[in-house]
């Protein structure tokens, strides 16, 4: 499933939408109220605005990012290094795992990169031995060991 | 870690495709699994601050805004500094994250991870090699790899687990 690069363009106001709304929305009973009036806006464009920007494909959805492991989950990033001619195979059964979150090749020896995310702790090393089985290749547990910054945030 | 009960997790689970367009937002997703507006409101505010929820906003769609290049750059860092380093590379504004991670020799060397965003590969590279100039690693071995195809974004859901903000969908 490839994703493809589509530039879409935007006014300065969802701009300013987008870059003031990745940092938060309000918790309270009218949100898009708040949110209008610090931008400036109406509640009722604010609301327009953002559903055209999620039927446009500039948004994905908005909403709550979890914290897998507070919620009792596993999480980690795994890789291999895959011969191009075995890249199809592999990427299909790897694929194929529900516990796979998302995945990307990318350039370099270790040309596949994938996120597993499963229920709990335990099903991460089953999954990553359950892949290697399948596909006959070894794979690279990478787990994050400390986290210095996850902004998520781009300046538009 | 806090707890979680089920109510949360009812809450998570109807959370999960986004909050709807609608004027009163938590209401509606009240209703539709039997908890007033106000306990809504309280539980998502009490999963945000006990780090359930790490980030309650919209979600970029980065690729389709023009920042098509991505960069992993990834750094083989003393152990001793990774912590230091680590914080600096974060606070540059075109790192979106950093980790570390641990190596795998020989044939992963490198410990340090921080994605890099521009609208080109040309960008993301200038931007690492301004990393490597401000932050004094020149000297320190390092690589970038760019994505080339994404084939999966965001399959993994039990609930909601497969959407987290670790390994954004969004960001990889």
């Amino acid at each position: 499933m490839t994703n493809p690069a589509r530039s879409i363009d935007l006014d300065a106001t969802d701009r300013q939408i987008i870059n003031a709304l990745q940092g938060g929305l309000p918790i309270c009973e009218h949100p898009y109220a708040v949110a209008a009036t610090e931008l400036g806006l109406q509640e009722d464009e604010l609301i327009e605005r953002l559903q055209a920007l999620l039927e446009s494909g500039a948004l994905s959805r908005f909403g709550p990012m979890y914290h897998a492991e507070r919620l009792g989950g596993g999480l980690t990033l795994a890789a291999m290094q895959l011969p191009d001619d075995d890249f199809e195979r592999v990427n299909a059964i790897v694929n194929s795992f529900p516990e796979v979150a998302h995945n990307y090749a990318r350039d370099h020896d270790f040309n596949m990169w994938f996120v597993l995310a499963t229920e709990t702790p335990e099903r991460i090393g089953e999954t990553l031995a359950e892949i290697e089985a399948a596909t006959g290749h070894k794979v690279y547990d990478m787990p994050k060991s400390q986290e210095f910054y996850i902004g998520l945030r781009l300046e538009l | 870690m806090m707890d979680v009960s089920s109510e949360d997790l009812a809450l998570i689970e109807i959370i999960c495709g986004g909050l709807p367009l609608a004027a009163r937002p938590y209401q509606v997703l009240g209703e539709r699994i039997g908890m007033s507006e106000d306990e809504v409101i309280r539980r998502l505010q009490n999963l945000i601050d006990g780090g359930v929820i790490r980030r309650f906003g919209v979600i970029v769609q980065h690729r389709r805004l023009g920042y098509t290049a991505n960069g992993m750059s990834v750094w083989n860092v003393p152990d001793q500094r990774v912590r230091e380093i680590g914080q600096a590379m974060g606070r540059l504004p075109y790192v979106t994250l950093c980790y570390s991670r641990p190596r795998h020799l020989p044939d992963w060397p490198y410990n340090l991870f921080a994605m890099v965003h521009g609208a080109a590969r040309e960008k993301v590279l200038e931007q690492v090699g301004e990393i490597a100039e401000r932050l004094e690693l020149k000297n320190v071995q390092h690589d970038v790899l760019f994505s080339r195809r994404q084939f999966k974004q965001c399959g993994a859901r039990y609930g909601c687990k497969g959407k987290v903000d670790d390994e954004p969908c969004t960001l990889n």
